[in-house]
């Protein structure tokens, strides 16, 4: 029954239901937004690193492990690599920053694709000169490009030459001599990958590498243990990122379902009124309120994930070079905790008003 | 047979700012069972005070007030709410249906603070047949007539069949045929169902209805006719 008078309070006011439901979505989709996109691209992130097909990763020292950094190494290391026992490919690539979250990779193709595989070539073909540039067709999408049109990157105009699947490592291929002289860094590296005559033997050849005095100050991963930093916390920031954006939810839906409730408790002081004489107590008053929050609270929600849902068909189908967003089911739970937590903290005031509230002045003065 | 209405003395102050309303100045009545009074007066003789304190939604200042043997100064506010739920039900000059609910869904929600579920009882079927209101209770308020809703308003106050009916100017709003008819009701429901009664009225033609009319003036009763 106080279902039937909570269902119909919310339906006799659509427009503000709807308005306050709506704001609750949007930070619904706030929370879930940012959980996608960074689930979506540290994701994204990981399988382009498998994509390299390398058993193990070394950072030069003063490099992080996940976030781009200058920090670089001598190319003659490759060398050494090479002559560690077990060791069956070494290779290397540079990388250099293209504005944004954007970079260019340079990477020696015949290594490379000895390494990974051939790349898959939706149209056109690996590097023709010097000049030329591979891009995935992520980028191809985003930036409107086909094979044999010019860019322009790092000051230097470059020839699509072809566009490949996406999931190896960049989204931009150069040659790495090219890259090297362009950003003056001749012989140096940003990274080094090796491949081993047999994978079990990783960790094995890992320990190896980490005594030698050489190498001191070099990050060495194995592939496992490498895409176990892509997480959440591995990021400088997100968490922080996350949680700022978690509070400012919970502020906004506390403000918007405040007023909600506050406009709807001044609104209906003769209703409560009545309420009171038909013998509802004040727990009664509190009760209806705070069931109309929490339908409004779960009404957002379900509109805030169906809007999170838009958002990431919209980031997925427009920006996918840049932006990569997952669906996020495992943090529903936690958007709905926080709309419902807002939108309660935001009845309490008024939701207690109402329960004070003196029924006769509500009904004797007409 | 102990009389289900006994007021001795009362008195009700109310605080309004720095001002105190001497709303009632020392009233003592009693109503048996099963009657029908009127009480008329000029406005703010504090009728209304009267009707609010007996059915439990405001306080006693001093004095002593006995509803169906319950002593209203001894109770706390939880068991006021519980009396209201129990022992009175109120009409009320403006009708006072909530607008969002239906006819039967203004009468389910006294119900279900009545602490009432289940079918309606034969009894309360009868009487909403005896207020004409049967075809109408699937009907929001704002669909219905002014006597519509004051009959919608007095099955509401009876849905948990309490000891006694509070009516506040229920005629008040309605013209003189509308007025007739709920006039006539309250009578039926006196008669027909022993259903005890206190009506307040500006009309001495609706004051006429009862068993009996009390004159109040500056929060006394004055006279008895
Ligand atoms: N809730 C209230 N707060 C303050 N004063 C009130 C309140 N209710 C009634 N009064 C005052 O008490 C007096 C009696 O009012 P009331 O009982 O409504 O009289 P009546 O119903 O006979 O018109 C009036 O002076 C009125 O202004
Ligand atoms: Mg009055």
């Amino acid at each position: 029954m106080i279902n039937r008078l909570v269902i119909e309070n919310l339906k006799h006011r659509k427009l503000r239901t709807t308005l306050s439901a709506l704001s609750i979505g949007f930070q619904v989709t706030m929370i879930l937004a940012v959980a996608g996109l960074s689930r979506g691209m540290l994701q994204d992130s990981m399988n382009r690193a498998k994509g390299v097909g390398a058993d193990i990763w070394i950072k030069p020292p003063g490099a992080s492990a996940i976030s781009l950094s200058g920090a670089s190494m001598p190319q003659s290391v490759l060398k050494y690599f090479r002559q560690v026992p077990h060791v069956r490919l070494a290779t290397g690539t540079a990388v250099q920053p293209i504005g944004g979250i954007s970079t260019i990779t340079g990477i020696d193709y015949d290594e490379f694709v000895a390494m990974s595989g051939p790349f898959r070539f939706l149209e056109g073909g690996p590097f023709q000169s010097d000049d030329d540039v591979i891009i995935d067709q992520y980028y191809a999408e985003q930036q409107k490009l086909r094979t044999g049109d010019r860019v322009r990157i790092l000051n230097h105009e470059w020839r699509v030459c072809g566009v490949v699947e996406p999931g190896k490592l960049a989204r931009l291929f150069v040659r790495l001599r090219r890259l090297q002289e362009l950003t003056g860094s001749e012989g140096k590296l940003n990274q080094a990958f090796l491949k081993l005559d047999d994978p079990r033997r990783t960790q094995e050849v890992v320990q190896y590498l980490k005594s030698q005095p050489e190498l001191a100050g070099y990050s060495i991963y194995s592939i496992e243990e490498f895409l176990s930093l892509f997480s959440m916390n591995n990021v400088p920031g997100l968490k922080a990122f996350i949680y700022v954006i978690i509070g400012l939810s919970l502020i906004i839906g506390f403000l918007v379902v405040g007023l909600t409730m506050y406009t709807t408790v001044l609104e209906r002081t003769r209703e409560i009124g009545i309420l009171k004489a038909l013998g509802a107590g004040p727990m009664d008053i509190v009760g209806i309120l705070v069931r109309e929050t929490v339908m409004l609270a779960i009404a957002g929600w379900v509109a805030g994930i169906l809007l999170s849902v838009g958002a990431h068909w919209l980031i997925n189908t427009h920006v996918r070079a840049n932006l990569q967003s997952e669906i996020a089911p495992d943090w529903w739970p936690i958007a709905l905790a926080v709309s419902l937590a807002a939108s309660l903290l935001g009845a309490l005031y008024p939701g207690l008003r109402a329960a004070r509230q003196d029924a006769i002045e509500a009904l004797s003065y007409e | 047979m102990e009389p289900i209405i006994i007021v001795r003395d009362l008195r009700k102050i109310y605080h309004v700012g720095e001002v105190d309303v001497h709303a009632l100045r020392g009233v003592s009545l009693e109503v048996p069972k099963g009657e029908f009074v009127s009480i008329v007066g000029p406005s703010g003789s504090g009728k209304s005070t009267l009707f609010h304190i007996i059915g439990g939604l405001t306080s006693i200042t001093s004095g002593q007030v006995v509803v169906d043997g319950q002593d209203l100064s001894q109770l706390t506010d939880s068991e006021r709410t519980r009396l209201r739920r129990k022992k009175v039900g109120f009409v009320f000059q403006r009708y006072n249906l909530l607008p969002t609910l239906t006819a039967l869904g203004n009468i389910e929600i006294a119900r279900y603070f009545g602490g009432n579920t289940g079918p309606l009882d034969p009894e309360f079927r009868e009487i909403i047949r005896l207020l004409g209101i049967e075809h109408r209770l699937h009907h929001k308020p704002r669909a219905l007539s002014g006597g519509e809703q004051q009959r919608v308003a007095i099955a509401r106050a009876l849905v948990n069949r309490p000891a006694i009916l509070l009516a506040d100017e229920p005629t008040g709003n309605l013209d003189s045929e509308n007025s007739e008819a709920v006039l006539g009701l309250l009578r039926d429901l006196n008669h027909g169902f022993g259903q005890t009664i206190l009506m307040i009225t500006h009309n001495p033609e609706a004051a006429a209805y009862a068993d009996r009319i009390l004159h109040m003036r500056d929060g006394r009763v004055v006279r008895e006719s």
